[in-house]
């Protein structure tokens, strides 16, 4: 088995794990090849690593919960509003905002793979890309919910919106209360990433 | 489920596999939408075997989805991608440890 740690008694380098292997075997064949270039590989990893994450979505439905018009041009063409914000890119090419209200919550499943608003939210985290996730949040959606701490009332409705390659979801969370006068860059803190996805709630300023 | 702040990619090994896949999309080998379809396909034949953690596992089907659609297309044929694994095995096993690992040529 490889190692991960360092050992100065290691004769050689430690080698990396089968998988590892085979994606630099493909890394290098397809680089001799002239079809990949290795800077825009690192390119990719540092921007979703770095850049992109659930602070840009919480920046829109910051600006939803304190801009009528705003959210009304959302509802009309989020995938160009959100572009116009610098928010495009990859898997970010057809999205649309879907909005919890007392009556009904929203939640957003991949059963296909793993499809996400990628601009908007980063790279979705393991438990989106599992196969009890994406299983049951269809079939079972209230207990999903409630492994999440979620628990909705029996007169709140649950939407369940599957995401796919043509077309990804953003929730948009109710406001919470006590938030009346708050900057956007003070109510996007409190806009978290499972809000957005809908396993989550918005948090209550403290 | 907690939001504190969790690593995008679990293994550096991810990360590759991810970025080769984008690249290769944005530079026109396959469209996504094929990507989509073929990696979900194969998710879900892994997934009746036993359910899939969504980390290791998940990136496992992803690089295989990967390989199988390079061999297609010619572009990274098995025999091929076989040999350059283990000329990269090779190259860490011989390189001293602390020295930047290199293909012999």
């Amino acid at each position: 088995m490889p190692h991960d740690h360092s050992d100065p008694d290691h004769p050689h380098a430690l080698l990396p794990p089968d998988p590892a292997l085979r994606v630099k075997a493909l890394e290098t064949i397809l680089t001799r090849k002239g079809l990949v270039d290795p800077a825009a590989l690192d390119e990719i990893i540092d921007t979703y690593q770095n850049r992109i994450g659930p602070k840009n979505g919480a920046q829109v439905v910051a600006r939803a919960w304190s801009d009528p018009a705003f959210l009304d041009r959302l509802r009309a063409d989020a995938t160009a509003v959100i572009s116009d914000l610098g928010f495009f890119g990859r898997q970010g090419e057809h999205i649309v905002v879907v909005e919890n209200t007392p009556q009904l919550h929203n939640m957003v499943v991949c059963t296909l793979c793993s499809c996400y608003p990628w601009p908007l939210l980063g790279i979705p985290p393991g438990w989106y890309k599992s196969d009890a996730y994406r299983a049951r949040a269809v079939r079972e959606p209230r207990k999903v919910l409630a492994e999440f701490g979620i628990i909705l009332p029996e007169t709140m409705a649950v939407r369940v919106w599957d995401s796919t390659a043509e077309i990804r979801y953003l929730v948009i969370p109710m406001r919470p209360e006590g938030t009346e006068g708050l900057s956007e860059t003070e109510l996007a803190a409190l806009v978290t990433r499972d809000s957005m996805i809908g396993t989550g709630l918005a948090r209550t300023p403290e | 489920m907690s939001d504190k702040p969790e690593p995008v990619f679990s293994a550096p090994w991810h990360a590759q596999a991810f970025a080769l896949t984008v690249h290769l999309n944005e530079t026109g080998r396959f469209a996504w939408t094929d990507w989509a379809a073929r990696f979900g396909a194969n998710l879900a034949r892994h997934g009746l075997e036993r359910d899939l953690d969504g980390g290791d596992d998940y990136f496992h089907v992803w690089l295989e989805t990967l390989e199988s659609l390079l061999e297609e297309d010619g572009s990274a044929g098995r025999a091929e991608a076989e040999h350059m694994r283990a000329e990269w095995e090779r190259a860490y096993i011989t390189t001293p440890h602390g020295m930047p690992v290199r293909l012999g040529r």
